[in-house]
């Protein structure tokens, strides 16, 4: 079925499709819409939506929320990242299943509200205190937005953690034709309910790679949550080695994941040796440009990560094997190319940067490349 | 689960951590009392602790316990409630807690979200060294305040109270009927707040000797009086009948198109015109005329003011990049518009067309440019459909998508009361004899 929708609506769209029936936000601009979308939406289906007094009640309902057993989802932009930024710790520590969607706009602070960037790429990962690693994942258009949603609310429930998802007022408020029916047949997961057993250990793992089950406070199961650091009660605990073995387990949870959380594309020319790597809104001009340079006959490979974080290392390294060249075209200063330099060092890294709100071209990164 | 009469709500055998002489443990005691005389389902009640030394109480509890960031308890509290109306929710925060989630203590009252805040109340932060905080009494001593608090305390009740709290009370600790306010509180069908007012052992009492005596002394001379200060008849829960859903709208390519390659198009003039509206309409037709559109917007944050543009980009294959640097079709209505697309007109090619505003300085460009009388037309089709009739008129000349297109998109999508005229407007656009397009000058 076609449709002429901008990226909010085709995430909000997404987010229902996933099961997720419970919404708290603020108005904020380029995310507005998501909000006055799922407070018309969500009760049609049973679900809740609501407009809180600011950021921080918002994330801290949807937190609460998710630990009654919903499917939450939560949405702002720069400004209210910011304000979200002690709360996506709290998710973090608490393993809570969660979608919090950024629909980047030009910072920093207040910035240009109806400009678009993508300049909250390291925030995503590095936003809260402690460090601890944060799922990320970035759409490129309407269409991908739908589907990058839906594999986030999955992620979330699988991994029982914050997922966040890098929108920006480019994707976010662009309309473009598209089928969101297409991809509506995804399978959707739910998170791994506990077996019963006696007693309901809630942070209780075998390996510290594993997830543990969830059972919701209002369940049967008497549930602790707490935001300090927690033995596998869910207790407040001093115990160093308590500590070591949550705080690694939270690091490996996510951490020895990476290749399963890799989403990528990747569109390889065996004979090239520039490869294109761009994500997000740039991901368009580089496809664009990618065409252009090949029907010219110049040889290149382009990769998209939708996953940004963990950085997909693997799939990164294998995509630039036998290139010679890595060009990385980004809304901001170069957040993403330092995490390319860092993963491919021995590649020959140019950085297209554009941060005046505009979008960087297909014919630059054509230029770029035909010198 | 069976048994729930000798259910124990606090844990037993498990001394409390607080410091000496502190009075959170009367508290704790008076909650499990309330809990035992209202013995809710022990899986179906959970206490969310602020931070603070209120924030130990946890696992005190044999119900659910939610201990989360500085001054959101009340935030986790109401998420609970609203994501499992079932839930009893006792929210336990300190005068910190109160402090720096005030806001949220406010909207809290102000939604009459049916839970219990219970505020343990002790003049001070406790748990980081006596500091001062939001109920702190003027001239009072602490470790932030070594000469003297300025700063006026705050009447939590009178603040609820104002903000619409049902069930508003206060009382001292060391109440022998504390647990039956409690129960009162919790029982009560809204929002309801107990501000229990304690004496810090480490900290306030010694540094103002403040004891017993002196706490009720303060109620006095504060004017904060103890005992039930609200108790307003619950509001009625209303049936709440949910907005209008979000259409849903296919667009099946009934009609057939002539464009074998991109067609860029920019509407530009002033916010309040419905440009944005007039180019969706566009992209629709395109759409339903079997090819693919984007449309991006342009505008400052300002409602009704400064420039609108719109941006489309018409094209038979998916589109990629949706950005345009040299429109084919563009139509400008104001100097606003113009100003803020003087730089893409410019790049346009000869063979482009540009409609602009008759009275607008614009030359010096490859494009074609037609001058149109836009006053008339707003005159004749409403300043409303100024921009549908020049996207119209731009879609006539370029031949490529059909007007019935157009013409069957805007019968679609627009309101009843609007549509007869913007169906007119989208006539006369397409009218090519129009007299609103001012001949050429020769030459």
């Amino acid at each position: 079925m076609r449709e002429f929708v901008d990226g909010n609506s085709a995430l909000v769209r997404a987010a229902m499709d996933s099961g997720c029936d419970f919404f708290a936000g603020y108005p904020i601009t380029p995310a507005t819409s998501i909000l006055l979308e799922a407070v018309r939406e969500f009760p049609q289906h049973g679900g809740v939506a609501l407009q809180a007094e600011d950021e921080i009640a918002s994330i801290g309902m949807c937190i609460a929320a998710a630990m009654a057993g919903r499917k939450v989802l939560t949405a702002t932009s720069g400004p209210g990242m910011s304000l979200y930024s002690e709360s996506i710790g709290l998710a973090v520590m608490g393993e809570v299943p969660m979608v919090i969607v950024d629909t980047q706009r030009m910072g920093p602070a207040t910035g240009g509200a109806t400009s678009t960037a993508d300049g909250d790429v390291q925030f995503a990962r590095w936003g809260t205190a402690g460090g601890y690693p944060v799922l990320v994942l970035a759409p490129t258009d309407v269409q991908s937005t739908y589907r990058i949603t839906r594999h986030a609310f999955n992620l979330s429930e699988q991994y029982r953690a914050p997922v966040l998802i890098l929108s920006s007022k480019e994707i976010a408020q662009t309309r473009q034709t598209v089928d969101l029916e297409r991809d509506s047949g995804m399978p959707v997961i739910d998170r791994r309910l506990h077996d019963g057993a006696m007693p309901y250990l809630p942070y209780r793992v075998e390996d510290p790679a594993d997830v543990p089950a969830f059972s919701p406070i209002g369940g049967t199961h008497q549930v602790r949550f707490t935001t300090s650091v927690h033995d596998e009660r869910g207790v407040i605990t001093g115990d160093r080695s308590e500590i070591d073995a949550k705080l690694r387990h939270l690091d490996q949870k996510i951490g020895a994941a990476v290749d399963e959380l890799a989403l990528v594309d990747s569109d390889i020319d065996e004979d090239a040796s520039d490869l294109v790597i761009a994500y997000g809104a740039a991901a368009m001009a580089a496809t664009e440009a990618v065409e252009q340079l090949r029907a010219d006959g110049h040889r290149v490979s382009l990769f998209v990560p939708y996953t940004i974080w963990p950085v997909p290392e693997r799939a990164i390294r294998s995509a630039a094997k036998g290139h010679t060249r890595v060009v990385v075209p980004e809304h901001n200063l170069g957040q993403y190319a330092r995490e390319i330099e860092r993963v491919l060092p021995a590649h020959d890294l140019v950085r297209i940067n554009r941060i005046d709100g505009d979008l960087i071209r297909p014919g630059k990164i054509v230029e770029k490349l035909a010198s | 689960m069976n048994g729930r009469a000798h259910f124990d709500y606090l844990v037993p055998e498990l001394p409390y951590s607080f410091c000496p002489g502190c009075s959170h443990g009367q508290v704790v005691d008076a909650i499990g009392e309330a809990l035992a005389a209202i013995a809710p389902d022990p899986t179906r009640a959970v206490v969310v602790s602020d931070i603070g030394c209120v924030g130990l109480v946890d696992k005190h509890f044999a119900v659910n316990t939610f201990h989360g960031l500085h001054g959101r308890a009340i935030t986790y509290g109401i998420g609970l409630k609203l994501a499992r109306p079932e839930l009893h929710v006792i929210v336990v925060v300190g005068d910190g807690g109160c402090g720096i989630g005030g806001t949220h203590l406010v909207q809290a009252a102000r939604r009459d979200v049916d839970m219990t805040v219970v505020v343990f109340n002790n003049f001070n932060y406790g748990m980081t060294g006596g500091e001062h905080s939001c109920t702190t009494p003027t001239n009072a001593l602490t470790s932030s305040t070594p000469a003297g608090n300025r700063e006026q305390p705050l009447d939590l009740c009178a603040l609820t109270i104002a903000a619409g709290g049902g069930f508003i009370a206060r009382s001292p600790a060391f109440d022998g009927q504390l647990g039956d306010t409690l129960a009162r509180a919790m029982t009560y069908r809204g929002f309801a707040m107990v501000d229990v007012w304690e004496i810090c052992t480490a900290y306030f009492m010694p540094w103002n000797d403040f004891k017993r005596k002196s706490l009720l002394a303060l109620s006095e001379s504060s004017g904060m009086e103890f005992g039930v200060l609200r108790e307003r008849p619950p509001r009625e829960p209303e049936e709440l009948v949910p907005g209008r859903p979000m259409p849903r709208v296919e667009l099946a390519p009934d009609y057939q198109a002539d464009v074998w390659g991109p067609l860029p198009a920019l509407i530009a003039g002033s916010a309040g015109q419905k440009i944005k509206t007039a180019a969706t309409m566009l992209g629709r037709a395109a759409i339903r005329a079997g090819l693919h559109a984007t449309q991006k917007d342009d505008y400052p944050i300002t409602v009704k003011a400064g420039h609108s543009i719109s941006e489309l980009m018409i094209a038979p294959a998916p589109i990629r990049f949706t950005g345009i640097d040299a429109p084919v079709l563009a139509a400008v209505l104001t100097s606003d518009g113009l100003q803020r697309s003087r730089a893409k007109l410019a790049t346009m090619p000869r063979e482009a067309i540009i409609y602009i505003d008759q009275h607008l300085e614009f030359d010096d460009v490859a494009a074609t440019v037609r001058r149109v009388d836009f006053k008339t037309v707003g005159r004749r089709v409403g300043r409303e459909n100024v921009a549908l009739w020049a996207v119209a008129r731009m879609l006539v000349d370029h031949g490529g998508i059909p007007l019935a297109a157009l013409e069957d998109t805007v019968a679609r999508f627009t309101p009843d009361k609007y549509r007869d005229k913007a169906a007119m407007a989208v006539r006369e656009g397409a009218t090519i004899e129009s007299t609103a397009v001012v001949p050429a000058a020769s030459g």
